[in-house]
């Protein structure tokens, strides 16, 4: 081509340009500065020429000056004080007869960004803003915004953000489109300023410049008005009418800007309206035509068209059709389709819907056949009547026998059974085939739902179920939870056959297994099925809630905060702004109020950062774990035996509660006689000590510890570990801020450097006296204890038996009258069934203290 | 706004950036990079893309990525418009969007990207305008610019900027006045297996092409205006002349633009010019399969559908075809998969056939999916839709212009399922 000769520049040819830079012909200057441009554009350095570019610039031909501002505008950064050199070429261009001269000056200057220079630009750009031609005041206007983004203090003090308010009363209407995005721009880096405070007044001036200005500034106008609010529906009407027309434009961002303005105003009108009804009519064909559009075009009217379908389906309802994929659209856009489809399906249409999605299911793209399969069992969900036609059709799918037709498959008649329970399962026994075929966890635990739910209609339900419990440990949690209460529901239902397997599975759960969620679950059918097995039975084989017809659909409201976001970022990810737009209004760590009382290497650290640092609670509060283990015990020893029959089932215990010894069928006295211990006792409880903070997390310090309670005064007794290689010194402790205000009572005293392998023991005195915050839960304390090589935080719980105090007995007379003294809105009642005299005394001696230290500490 | 732009090449290489604030760093375009590998077709990219610090909102166009870096919540609609709009102008200006032309021509592409935007807001998009303000080259101007030393760069200020009328601009002269509206409909459709038809609708558009001295105002008129019931119109036309009369009437733009696009939707009824007759099966435990499609005409309003040509994607295992066309020429594209048959012109009395044995991989499993078969047609002077042009008329002028329309029908996306 003719400038490819441009692309080889070396670094000789460098100086050869700047020999041409300094020709007294004007054509070769201009070809030279063309040559640097093409250099400059393919990212080679050509900021060596500066002097000699800037020279070019005093001069009258239009494109060598606009070519030399090019290259300004790329190098003034890096080259400040030459770019200095060309301030006066610049002021003296804002002041030139040619309005396409000053305009082209203002808004170059506005480009450099260069602190000097933007000293020098505030009287030019006072000039322009008010430049008698319209070119001038619509370019000065957005070089307002340019400088506030450099300077923002600089803007304020010059008073231009009045100028450009002024501006939307501007007569021509591109001046007003200007100042309003300038206004916009500016406005989301101040959140609070109140730079579009729009009236009546300024309304109607933005609806008229709306109508004449070029396609780009309609958009900046609408998403403005988006943000008023008219002061009554008469004058949201008004505005809707004069909006309409945009929606008929050939630019689809005018058109959403558009919807958005309807949609928002839309709110005020009430729905006998005849204005309303229309509004809606004409919402549907500028939003259908959208989808004809380039396929990018698509996906974001599709995100949109996703919102508000949920907010008023009666727009598009009838328009299923244009919502149908075609084979060659892109994944992203058939994704989104398929979403909106499902959305609009209903009794009316959902044969075509059904016939589509089956013909989905045997295109190409995995994803998406996944997708279409998913959607046929949220039809059947949906739309009650279409349920059996949508069973079928997936039992057609099945037949298939492509592997992940045949998961998803399984997967969403489970949601059907739950939806329709005791209604189609004639197709389990065909489900049942497809159980080897099952790789994925999601459809394996479905299939173990369903074997489980109605294990009593399948003879092998047990041989199935077995078949799993092979590789029990090999398969994932959701798997196990499923296995584990799929055998307890077939143990209740056959009990005889099975118990076996359920002994097997409640082992595996509860003894060989270290996921907390499937030991508990463990145990609580085990306790149930010793205990009770009637109840259990009526617990785990309960009738269960049927589940909801949409659980996608976005929650009210924040679908009313992004209706208000149509068009923007935020409508197509489905998240406010807030959420995730850097720099925006409030973004969550900014607006955290700052916090106090913390000493100075707290404070290094942002206090979001120190709330992300901490780990997990370690230690949980020790009474409530021992006492429940003792219950458990006693639990057990009758319960499944009753359920057997007497025929010798012998389950295995746990382990811990053999260990602490305790004797059986005293497990409930020994919870009363501990509680009850707190306040008579001079010392309470005290907790074996656990690890606090690992040394893996602490670059080798490992800190255990536990809390006590002795005549009235409270401890945190820790061991300091070195497990690192080198000596640890200079240890110091703080808390932060706890519910209750502990603190510690003094320094953190480790007398000697700790040396490698070297455990310390150290009992730090504790009060209640530093500041007060809520913490969740309650009695979560987090610590952090700083030593020569960092800070380490940790957070753990405390039991809150350590801050009851001693004198908690009281008279009779004196328990009364305290009693009246809290607000009856502090007070809880409930009733408690079947227990002898003499343990309700016991509970209610404990209460007494409870109460009495909770209103002394509020 | 629209902070920078990148335009980068199918195989990954950034061959252009602007930038309109602060230099953003090339490597924000890794993250783009890592979606477009996950993406694994260049069509499947999404086009909005989040990274830790910026959004980047793209276009695929030409074999070309428009990624465009943005900082702050800004309407994407509004930057995909706009990249397709940057598209369209480097398509007038060199007569093709690519990159050899974008290259060969980087100075000026420079010009007109700081001319279509300022600060990230969009100054100058309208061709008209551009025009005006940088010349296209052509290799007749630089010859005599280098003669005369004239330059590329307009001095005046572009008259049409600053008027209601940014769209066209003064001082239009021609001695033939000439105003041409050509009226293309596409069907885009969904026909099924069986035949019938799961979606069809027309996508219409009036593309003109006026040189009109003067500030000549048209008033045209449809002799079937209900017909038109969902339209967009370009920025000229009064909307008000339009819900109160039914007319167009518009001061144009000087030379090519579209005034209308319009949809006629699947609710009306559209008529379907061609029938495929089709026969696509692979046997079990084979590696063969036959092939047998025949095309007719079906509600052609009497006129002759051309230029048919036939693509389709056949399944992964398929290895070659060998078939035999009663009519025109195919090819199989054993690397991608695709068939296609050029048919050219149907003739009721001896439809077009193309039929024969489909190969398999050997040990392959019979394919699932049943191949879509895309179809292309023309039908000249017709608009399928029926809409009919009844006059055009001109005021503000007083010459006699030269006026003409032109009707044709096309396939759109037009899918027949087996």
């Amino acid at each position: 081509g003719p400038q490819s000769q441009y692309y080889s520049i070396s670094t000789r040819e460098i100086f050869e340009l700047k020999a041409e830079l300094n020709s007294d012909k004007k054509e070769k200057k201009k070809e030279a500065v063309k040559k640097v441009i093409a250099s400059m554009t393919v990212g080679k350095d050509v900021s060596a020429l500066f002097p000699d570019v800037v020279n070019c610039m005093q001069t009258d031909n239009l494109e060598l000056k606009k070519l030399v501002y090019l290259y300004l505008m790329n190098y003034a950064k890096s080259q400040p004080d030459m770019a200095i050199m060309a301030v006066n070429t610049f002021v003296k261009d804002c002041e030139d007869p040619n309005p396409l001269i000053r305009a082209l000056a203002v808004r170059t200057m506005g480009c450099i960004r260069v602190d000097k220079i933007t000293e020098y630009l505030c009287e030019p750009l006072r000039k322009c803003l008010k430049d008698e031609d319209p070119y001038v005041r619509k370019t000065a206007a957005v070089c307002v915004a340019k400088l506030h983004d450099i300077n923002a203090q600089l803007v304020e003090d010059q008073g231009f953000l009045d100028t450009l308010k002024d501006l939307i009363s501007d007569s021509n209407p591109m001046v007003v489109a200007n100042a309003v995005a300038a206004l916009s721009e500016i406005a989301e880096s101040h959140p609070s300023s109140n730079l579009l405070d729009l009236n009546p007044q300024s309304i109607n001036k933005l609806l008229t410049a709306l109508n004449e200005c070029t396609e780009w500034g309609q958009i900046f106008i609408l998403d403005c008005l988006a943000n008023y609010m008219p002061k009554d529906d008469r004058e949201a009407q008004s505005i809707c009418e004069r909006v309409t027309p945009r929606l008929s434009h050939a630019n689809s961002a005018v058109v959403l800007s558009a919807v958005k303005v309807l949609m928002k105003f839309m709110e005020m009108l009430s729905k006998d309206l005849d204005y309303y009804g229309t509004l809606l009519k004409k919402l549907a064909p500028p939003l259908v035509t959208l989808l004809s559009a380039e396929p990018e075009l698509q996906y974001v009217a599709l995100r949109n068209i996703n919102l508000i379908v949920q907010k008023r389906p009666e727009i598009l309802k009838h328009e299923m059709k244009v919502f149908f994929v075609k084979y060659n659209d892109p994944i992203y856009v058939k994704l989104e389709k398929l979403d909106i489809m499902i959305r609009l399906a209903s009794q009316a249409n959902i044969a075509q819907v059904l016939a589509e999605l089956k013909e989905y299911a045997t295109e190409v793209d995995v994803d998406f056949v996944r997708k279409a399969v998913r959607a046929i069992g949220r039809c059947a969900i949906k739309v009650e009547q279409s349920a059996e036609r949508c069973v079928s059709t997936l039992l057609d799918l099945i037949q298939t026998k492509v592997n992940y037709v045949v998961q998803e498959a399984i997967v969403v008649i489970k949601d059907i059974f739950r939806k329709y329970p005791n209604k189609y399962e004639s197709v389990i026994a065909t489900l049942c085939e497809n159980l080897d075929s099952l790789d994925e966890p999601e459809a394996r635990a479905a299939m173990i739902w369903i074997v489980g739910e109605y294990a009593e209609r399948i003879d092998n339900a047990d041989e199935l179920l077995e078949s799993f419990l092979e590789g029990f440990h090999d398969e994932s949690t959701q798997v196990q939870l499923q296995l584990l209460t799929a055998i307890v529901k077939l143990f209740l239902k056959k009990p005889t056959e099975t118990q076996e397997l359920v002994q097997q599975v409640l082992s595996l759960a509860t003894q060989d297994s270290d996921n907390p969620d499937l030991r508990d679950r463990g145990y609580i059918y085990w306790r149930l099925l010793s205990t009770d097995p009637v109840a259990a039975k009526e617990v785990v084989l309960a009738e269960k809630p049927l589940i909801s017809e949409e659980t996608d659909l976005i929650e009210p409201t924040l679908l009313d905060e992004l209706i208000c976001y149509i068009g923007t970022l935020a409508s197509v990810y489905h998240k406010p702004p807030s959420a995730f737009v850097e720099g925006s209004r409030g973004v969550v760590h900014k607006s955290l109020p700052p916090r106090t009382g913390m000493s100075p290497w707290v404070l290094v650290h942002e206090p979001l950062a120190y709330q992300e640092d901490l780990g997990p609670p370690v230690s949980g509060p020790p009474l409530a774990a021992s006492s429940v283990q003792m219950g458990a015990v006693d639990l057990l020893g009758g319960g499944l035996d009753s359920l057997m029959g007497g025929s010798g089932f012998a389950a295995p215990g746990p382990a811990a509660p053999a260990a602490m010894g305790a004797p059986l069928g005293s497990g409930l006295g020994d919870l009363f006689d501990l509680t009850g211990g707190v306040g008579t006792l001079s010392g309470s409880y005290v907790a074996p000590k656990t690890v606090w903070l690992p040394a893996m997390k602490a670059k080798g310090l490992e800190i255990s510890g536990t809390f006590s309670r002795q005549v009235g005064s409270i401890s945190m007794d820790l061991v300091l570990t070195n497990k690192a290689l080198q000596v640890m010194s200079d240890f110091a402790i703080q808390f932060n801020r706890n519910s209750f205000g502990l603190a510690p009572a003094a320094p953190l005293q480790v007398h000697a450097p700790l040396a490698p392998n070297q455990s310390v023991e150290i009992s730090l005195p504790l009060n209640t006296v530093g500041s007060v915050m809520k913490m969740d839960p309650l009695n979560n304390l987090q610590v952090a204890v700083k030593n020569n090589i960092d800070v380490f935080y940790f957070s753990t719980l405390y039991p809150l038996h350590i801050l009851f105090v001693e004198d908690g007995k009281m008279e009779r007379q004196m328990f009364l009258a305290t009693w009246k003294d809290i607000p009856n809105e502090n007070e809880a009642q409930f009733q408690i069934k079947d227990c002898s005299l003499n343990a309700g005394d016991n509970v209610a001696e404990g209460s007494y203290k409870v109460l009495a230290t909770q209103s002394s500490s509020k | 706004m629209i902070h920078s732009l990148f335009l980068i090449n199918c195989s990954g290489d950034i061959f252009l950036e602007k930038h309109w604030k602060s230099v953003v760093s090339q490597s924000v375009c890794d993250y783009f990079f890592e979606a477009q590998e996950k993406a694994v077709d260049v069509e499947n990219v999404p086009p909005v893309i989040s990274t830790p610090h910026h959004y980047l909102i793209s276009i695929y166009r030409d074999k070309i990525f428009f990624v465009s870096v943005i900082q702050t919540e800004v309407p994407p609609l509004f930057v995909i418009e706009f990249l397709h709009r940057v598209a369209d102008t480097f398509q007038d200006y060199f007569g093709e969007c690519s990159e050899t032309a974008i290259k060969d021509n980087v100075v000026i592409v420079y010009e007109l990207l700081e001319e279509m935007l300022d600060n990230g807001f969009p100054l100058a998009t309208e061709s008209n305008i551009l025009k005006e303000l940088i010349k296209p080259p052509t290799i007749l101007r630089s010859v005599v610019n280098s003669i005369t030393g004239s330059s590329n760069v307009g001095d005046t200020l572009p008259t049409g900027q600053l008027s209601n009328i940014p769209w066209r601009r003064a001082g239009v002269k021609y001695t033939n006045n000439e105003a041409y509206f050509d009226v293309i409909e596409e069907i885009d459709a969904i026909i099924d297996k069986s035949g019938s038809t799961v979606f069809a609708e027309i996508q219409g558009v009036i593309d003109s092409c006026i040189k009109l001295s003067g500030m000549p105002d048209l008033f045209l008129s449809f002799m079937n205006p209900r017909l038109l019931d969902d339209v967009s119109f370009h920025p000229c036309i009064r909307f008000k002349r339009w819900e109160s009369e039914r007319v167009l009437s518009f001061i144009p733009p000087d030379g090519n633009f579209r005034l209308i696009s319009y949809r006629v939707s699947s609710q009306n009824l559209v008529a379907i010019p061609v029938y495929v007759k089709h026969l696509i099966s692979f046997k079990e435990n084979s590696s063969s399969g036959r092939f047998d499609v025949t095309i007719g005409p079906k509600q052609n309003m009497g006129k002759t559908v051309e230029g048919v040509v036939m693509t389709v994607h056949m399944p992964k295992a398929v290895l070659n075809m060998n078939l035999t066309a009663t009519q025109g020429s195919y090819t199989f594209d054993p690397v991608t998969k695709v068939l296609t048959w050029d048919v050219g012109k149907i003739t009721p009395q001896k439809l077009p056939n193309l039929k024969g044995i489909v190969n398999l991989q050997s040990g392959a499993p019979k394919p699932e999916e049943n191949p879509s078969l895309n179809i292309q047609f023309k039908i000249q002077q017709l608009a399928i839709s029926g809409l009919k042009v009844n006059r055009l008329d001109m005021y503000g002028e007083k010459y006699k212009p030269f006026k003409g329309v032109k009707y044709i029908t096309k396939a759109g996306k037009f899918q027949v399922r087996t």
